[in-house]
């Protein structure tokens, strides 16, 4: 069985990306050197008002300091998010994790891969970038600024879209994709729903597989509560009917597996 | 240091549960918790066949505590039985099955299927829609509650606890109805129906519209109606409604509560059970409390 810790954290330092985007690195220990590229963490606030975690992807896992790096959007006024941007150097956050399955890397060895990052999807996208043994195309899709560029320009072939045409292709990364001319025989996504759904079509359609990355609001984070499901075409492994725990048997599932 | 209570002849290690639907049957918080040092596992509501549950968003977090809206979701009896109950069955711990139906038949059913099994105590969730009573909830009247708790402790072979919900205008009138219908002890309170609604998006925080507020925000109301309970009937009461810490449990147990539930708390602190039951043994080492039980409703005495 997987192993998951619920633990203070130290953070390492911490550093605004973007106007509203930060990057926080942590003091993880035993959470770090058991995670995988696409599983997430629970961040807790300090603020006894704000009780249920924040899940967060991982950006990056060094396991040998120990270390996690997430990479969040502020969003808005006095919320959870807010709380953690301003926690610097020194500072102590409650996590819990490893959450979660992650990418599947077996999958992907040896392959010709598509790794698509949508907005505040990116993030989860460098460690696979930086873990999977394949050729990696990294698209990547904002709407206007960018942030992470450079370490997926270190990491693999990057294509960059932006809606509003100010960086790469104008337009989405399906249209990148398309601009390219590129071709996959295996993706990996994380996105807003509406990238996200699109990249599920246009996977069938190519009949490529295609590994996605779900949200859901979550309370416990570990399978417990059910609050975080989403419609399966299988039967899932919990109550058996056809609603897969986000949190537990996700976030990663085969695009063909969920509704989107 | 006795921190032992007994409910209808079932004795517990220590006052401290799980409240239904936040600890699964167990299994994902094995992780953190030893399940040997509970006084109970109460498990999620399970039906008579499997309940696919409400859509999402199912949870939003508010002020203090959280919503939820999970439709009770559940695997159904058969799975419960084949699964859940042997593996709860390895830990030195009480074993209470939290039961759900949509009319009397449905909880009729689970209640017989459980009366094999080896388990310890049922407790039943009355703040479900009674189909055959337009969606009011069982719960909320008195004369279905009499009722249904007599029907369901003629066949149940064992110590059934009636789980009332706060979403009434007497509590009071309700447990009575509660003990007359032969109920062995009753767990209070379930989630009170509340709204959240998304000013940006404009729509409710959760799926469902209406959700069921738990969590610390609303303990002094769970506080004063197991006060109010305790004190109109014979039959120990359960307490629970946003406990996190051992004070908050000391108070319910002040209050007239035998045994306490902890429910939303495990959610940002999975090992809240143990913490409230070790928290409590200081309690009375501080206090110098020999048992427990000299505790519960002693707060009427210092009134
Ligand atoms: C598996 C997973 C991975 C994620 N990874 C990232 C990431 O790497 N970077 C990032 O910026 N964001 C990520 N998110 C989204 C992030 O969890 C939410 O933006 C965040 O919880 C919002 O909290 P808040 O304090 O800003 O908002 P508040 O309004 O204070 O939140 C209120 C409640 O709603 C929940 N909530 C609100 N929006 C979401 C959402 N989109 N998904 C789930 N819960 C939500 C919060 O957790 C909280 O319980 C991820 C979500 C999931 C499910
Ligand atoms: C996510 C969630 C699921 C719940 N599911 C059930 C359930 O299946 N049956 C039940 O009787 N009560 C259920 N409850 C109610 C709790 O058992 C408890 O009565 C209530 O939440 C108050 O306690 P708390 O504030 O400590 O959470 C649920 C509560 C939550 C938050
Ligand atoms: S958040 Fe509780 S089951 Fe996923």
């Amino acid at each position: 069985m997987a192993c998951k810790f619920k633990r203070t954290a130290a953070i390492v330092s911490q550093e605004c990306l973007l106007p509203g985007i930060f990057s926080m690195w942590l003091e993880a220990g035993e959470i770090a050197k058991e995670a995988v590229p696409g599983q997430f963490i629970s961040m807790y606030t300090k603020d006894k008002s704000k009780l249920l975690p924040r899940p967060i992807s991982l950006c990056e896992i060094d396991k040998e300091k120990g270390f996690l790096r997430v990479v969040y959007r502020v969003t808005g006024k006095d919320t959870g998010t807010e709380q953690f941007s301003r926690m610097v150097k020194g500072d102590t956050i409650e996590i819990m994790g490893p959450l979660g399955n992650g990418f599947p890397l077996d999958a992907g060895k040896g392959r010709k891969a598509f790794l698509i990052g949508g907005g505040i999807g990116v993030p989860p996208m460098l460690e696979l970038a930086k873990q999977l043994d394949g050729e990696k195309q990294l698209i990547m899709g904002y709407r206007d600024k960018q942030f992470l560029t450079e370490e997926f320009e270190q990491n693999g072939a990057f294509y960059l879209a932006t809606e509003d045409g100010s960086a790469g292709t104008k337009g989405n990364v399906l249209d990148a994709i398309r601009e390219n001319s590129l071709t996959a025989d295996i993706i990996y996504a994380c996105g807003p729903s509406p990238m996200l759904r699109a990249i599920k079509r246009y996977a069938e359609e190519k009949q490529i597989v295609c590994y996605v990355s779900m949200e859901e609001h979550m309370a416990c984070g570990i399978g417990a509560c059910l609050a975080c499901v989403c419609k399966s075409k299988e039967v899932d492994g919990h109550s058996h009917v056809h609603n897969k725990r986000v949190c537990k048997d996700g976030p990663v599932f085969l695009s063909t597996e969920v509704e989107i | 240091m006795d921190t032992r209570v007994t409910i209808a002849g079932v004795e517990l290690k220590n006052p401290v549960m799980t409240a239904s639907g936040t600890f699964g049957s167990g299994q994902e918080y094995g992780e953190f918790v030893d399940l040997n040092q509970l006084g109970a596992v109460v498990t999620k509501g399970v039906a008579n066949v499997p309940w696919e549950g409400n859509p999402t968003p199912r949870i939003a977090e508010v002020h203090g505590g959280m919503m939820n809206a999970i439709g009770l979701q559940n695997p159904g009896i058969d799975v419960f039985c084949k699964r859940d109950i042997p593996y709860l069955k390895q830990f030195d711990t009480k074993i209470i099955v939290n039961v759900c139906g949509h009319s009397p038949e449905e909880y009729l059913e689970v209640v017989e299927r459980l009366s094999d099994e080896p388990i310890d105590m049922m407790e039943i969730n009355i703040s479900c829609p009674n189909v055959n009573a337009g969606f009011l909830a069982f719960g909320q009247d008195a004369g279905n509650v009499e009722k249904l708790t007599a029907q369901i402790k003629k066949i149940a072979g064992r110590p059934i606890i009636m789980k009332l919900t706060p979403n009434v205008t007497d509590i009071t009138e309700i447990a009575r109805a509660a003990e007359a219908g032969g109920a062995d002890a009753l767990s209070l309170i379930n989630t009170l129906t509340g709204m959240q609604i998304d000013v940006e998006r404009r729509t409710f925080s959760v799926a469902n519209k209406t959700g069921g507020v738990s969590g610390p925000a609303v303990k002094p109301i769970a506080v004063r109606m197991v006060y109010q309970v305790a004190n109109a009937v014979k039959v120990p009461v359960i307490g629970m409604g946003g406990i996190a810490t051992a004070e908050d449990a000391l108070e319910f147990i002040l209050a007239g509560a035998t045994a306490v539930a902890v429910g939303t708390a495990n959610f940002y602190n999975p090992r809240a059970t143990i913490e409230v039951a070790e928290g409590i043994k200081d309690y009375m080492r501080r206090h110098k409390v020999e048992k427990l039980t000299e505790l519960i409703g002693i707060v009427n005495a210092h009134a």
